[in-house]
């Protein structure tokens, strides 16, 4: 990461890189809301959200499919898209903060690999449960199988990483691919019992999608992702002097193992609410965070709340995508941010390759 | 808006409640099936055997048979359906196959009050019967499913009878895929070994339920003197020639042999009205790659 002073040694003429953020902060917000109107008006079927409103605001009654395919489709997908990119966008711009390193990732400390074992687990093993539990649980067996193996994926990593109330940033890098490959490995054993359909919801599962996006989701996912997102621009100055080392921001007075605590508790909550309801949604957490640096430079006061409009306003675009490509059928979203979001970024990055610093 | 939804579910249903009273709308709300989603390939075909097409908007992935079926819209795959695509082709029922889903979307269905009929699956003689008549049920065309559902079971039991004349009990490996040295194979409750016995053949594989993975040592153990494979629609899943030259493959009398026989998967697992043809073309298939 790159200190102000050398960036205005590089740049020819200096430019106010929050104010620039500012107005990126802006446009973002502008775009979000967009991308948010032109995602209730789109999709597979007829119902125009435009006619809808005439008639609201005429006083008429709304056809019974529509008011579902408006309030209980569209609308909670919507949320559901929001809530899911803006918690993997800052939470992908946290972890490479802390870890300062540009690959980071919320997979980092574990919480997708553990999301994955415990979705798994509960596609496979449901039927060892007692009927009555799952017929309780339903569909939302699965997600909280989910949220719960990532939470304790990264509990376990955090304990082993932590001695004497320090946390080792790097302990925590290699400890997370041991837990990584030891979860690989249980799903592996998972995958080797499942049965053809069990097979098929998995490899699903790990694609993502917001197809099964309900209300209830959203407000059992919901909280957990705001509360952590809240947080997060706490964590900002924080992240910010922790670009100098560990040590240099704790001579500056940055509580760096409080920090630290905050971040993976709010990444693996965010992160693992995000992955229960929507899937194995890849790329957005990494790719987010890199075009802003790229557009406005590293100050985390700013990256952290663009990261969270953009990563919203980027995986609705690919939600609409993912539902019109091969409408009536649905592509499942993780296969459309990753066909369509890697080659941009592999463009940007060649693009700006002389002058780019991480 | 959040703190909304209950109110919203109430306004619902009591617009449901309005427009089936006033019958306002053709859309919603009689359930007759005038507008039919079919999902599952057997339901599907069921309902071209009773005549109903007419009836069909809209179908899955896994309908492709027969081949007019796959001029309608496609609305996804049976246990990933979306709710938003489904409504897309306004329908007033659904008609689907037991394992269809997810559970979200026909929690959706029902918010919208369309009908979503489902069509126990199994894969013997009598759950072909059953799922001729569930379909008739849904479609409110019970007698012509029974007389269906005779005919049909009548041709399974001459089909099954003249098979079980002619078996020599030879060992049947259905294998789902193979891919490099990997071998997916169909244990007990499939409808690949429902299907191999109707036809006097005997699964190799009796250790476990479902589709698995084998080990090399499994495969050898097996012994299977016929390899039985779906024959792909595209591309080849993998040559014959890649099968035999698998050294567990190699090893069985099948490999020996090469007895290997493909056939349309739609046909020989559907467990729909084309049942009784499926299991004397598998008998032969047997007999003739035995004997070779």
């Amino acid at each position: 990461m790159t200190d102000t002073a050398t960036v205005q040694a590089v740049e020819p003429a200096p430019v106010d890189r929050h104010q620039q953020a500012r107005r990126t902060t802006l446009r973002l917000t502008l775009l979000l809301i967009a991308t948010s109107v032109l995602s209730l008006a789109s999709g597979a079927s007829g119902t125009s959200l435009w006619s809808a409103l005439g008639d609201l605001i005429a006083g008429r009654e709304l056809a019974l499919v529509d008011k579902v395919i408006l309030f209980d489709i569209r609308l909670p997908r919507l949320i559901e898209g929001i809530l899911v990119g803006a918690a993997l966008a800052v939470s992908g711009a946290v972890m490479q903060g802390l870890f300062r390193n540009p690959l980071a990732d919320p997979g980092i400390v574990g919480v997708s690999a553990g999301a994955g074992l415990g979705a798994i687990s509960a596609i496979v093993l449901a039927g060892l449960l007692p009927f009555a539990l799952r017929d309780l649980m339903g569909s939302h067996l699965v997600s909280l199988a989910a949220f719960l193996g990532g939470w304790g994926t990264t509990l376990l990593l955090y304990r082993v990483s932590t001695r004497n109330r320090q946390t080792s940033v790097a302990t925590m890098l290699l400890a997370g691919i041991a837990l990584g490959a030891l979860s690989g490995a249980l799903s592996g054993i998972l995958v080797y019992m499942a049965d053809d359909d069990q097979l098929r919801d998995l490899t699903f599962w790990g694609m993502g999608s917001l197809a099964g996006a309900t209300w209830s989701k959203v407000f059992a996912a919901g909280p957990i992702i705001l509360l952590a997102l809240t947080v997060t621009p706490f964590l900002a100055r924080g992240l910010n002097g922790l670009a100098l080392g560990e040590a240099a921001a704790a001579h500056i007075g940055i509580p760096v193992q409080r920090m630290k605590n905050t971040a993976i508790l709010s990444v693996a909550a965010a992160t693992g609410a995000a992955v229960a309801i929507s899937g194995g949604i890849g790329f957005v957490g990494i790719v987010v965070p890199h075009l802003l640096r790229l557009a406005n430079g590293p100050d985390h006061r700013t990256l952290l709340p663009n990261a969270a409009l953009l990563g919203a306003t980027l995986l609705l675009g690919a939600d609409m995508l993912s539902r019109s490509i091969i409408a009536p059928a649905e592509l499942p979203i993780g296969i459309v941010t990753a066909t369509l979001g890697a080659p941009v970024f592999l463009w940007i990055l060649m693009r700006r390759m002389p002058g780019m610093r991480l | 808006m959040t703190g909304l939804s209950p109110c919203r579910r109430g306004l619902f249903a009591l617009t449901a409640v309005f427009v089936s009273c006033f019958a306002a709308s053709v859309v919603v709300g009689d359930g007759r099936g005038e507008r039919i989603v079919s999902v599952g390939g057997s339901v599907t075909e069921i309902i071209y055997a009773l005549g109903q097409q007419d009836r069909l908007v809209g179908r899955d992935t896994t309908s492709v048979y027969p081949v007019q079926v796959n001029t309608l819209p496609d609305v996804g795959y049976m246990r990933r359906l979306s709710p938003e695509g489904l409504l897309s082709v306004n329908p007033d029922m659904i008609i689907a196959i037991e394992g269809a889903g997810p559970d979200e979307t026909i929690d959706v269905l029902d918010a919208a009050q369309i009908r979503f009929e489902t069509i126990p699956e199994g894969y013997t003689r009598a759950a072909v019967g059953e799922k001729i008549r569930a379909v008739g049920a849904a479609l409110g065309e019970d007698e012509a499913a029974d007389t269906l559902a005779e005919k049909v079971d009548a041709e399974i039991a001459s089909a099954v009878d003249a098979a079980q004349a002619t078996a020599g009990n030879q060992r049947v490996l259905f294998v789902l895929s193979a891919k490099g040295s990997k071998i997916m194979a169909g244990g007990t409750g499939t409808a690949a070994d429902g299907i191999i016995s109707m036809a006097g053949g005997v699964n190799a594989i009796d250790q476990f339920e479902g589709y698995k993975t084998l080990t090399d040592e499994a495969v050898t153990r097996a012994a299977p003197d016929v390899i039985l494979m779906m024959k792909s629609r595209g591309a080849p899943t993998g040559s014959d020639r890649d099968l035999y030259a698998h050294p567990a493959i190699s090893t069985t009398p099948a490999g020996r042999n090469k007895a290997l026989v493909r056939i349309d998967g739609v046909h020989l697992l559907g467990f729909g009205p084309r049942t009784g043809s499926a299991v004397t073309e598998l008998a032969a298939a047997i007999k003739a790659a035995g004997n070779s």
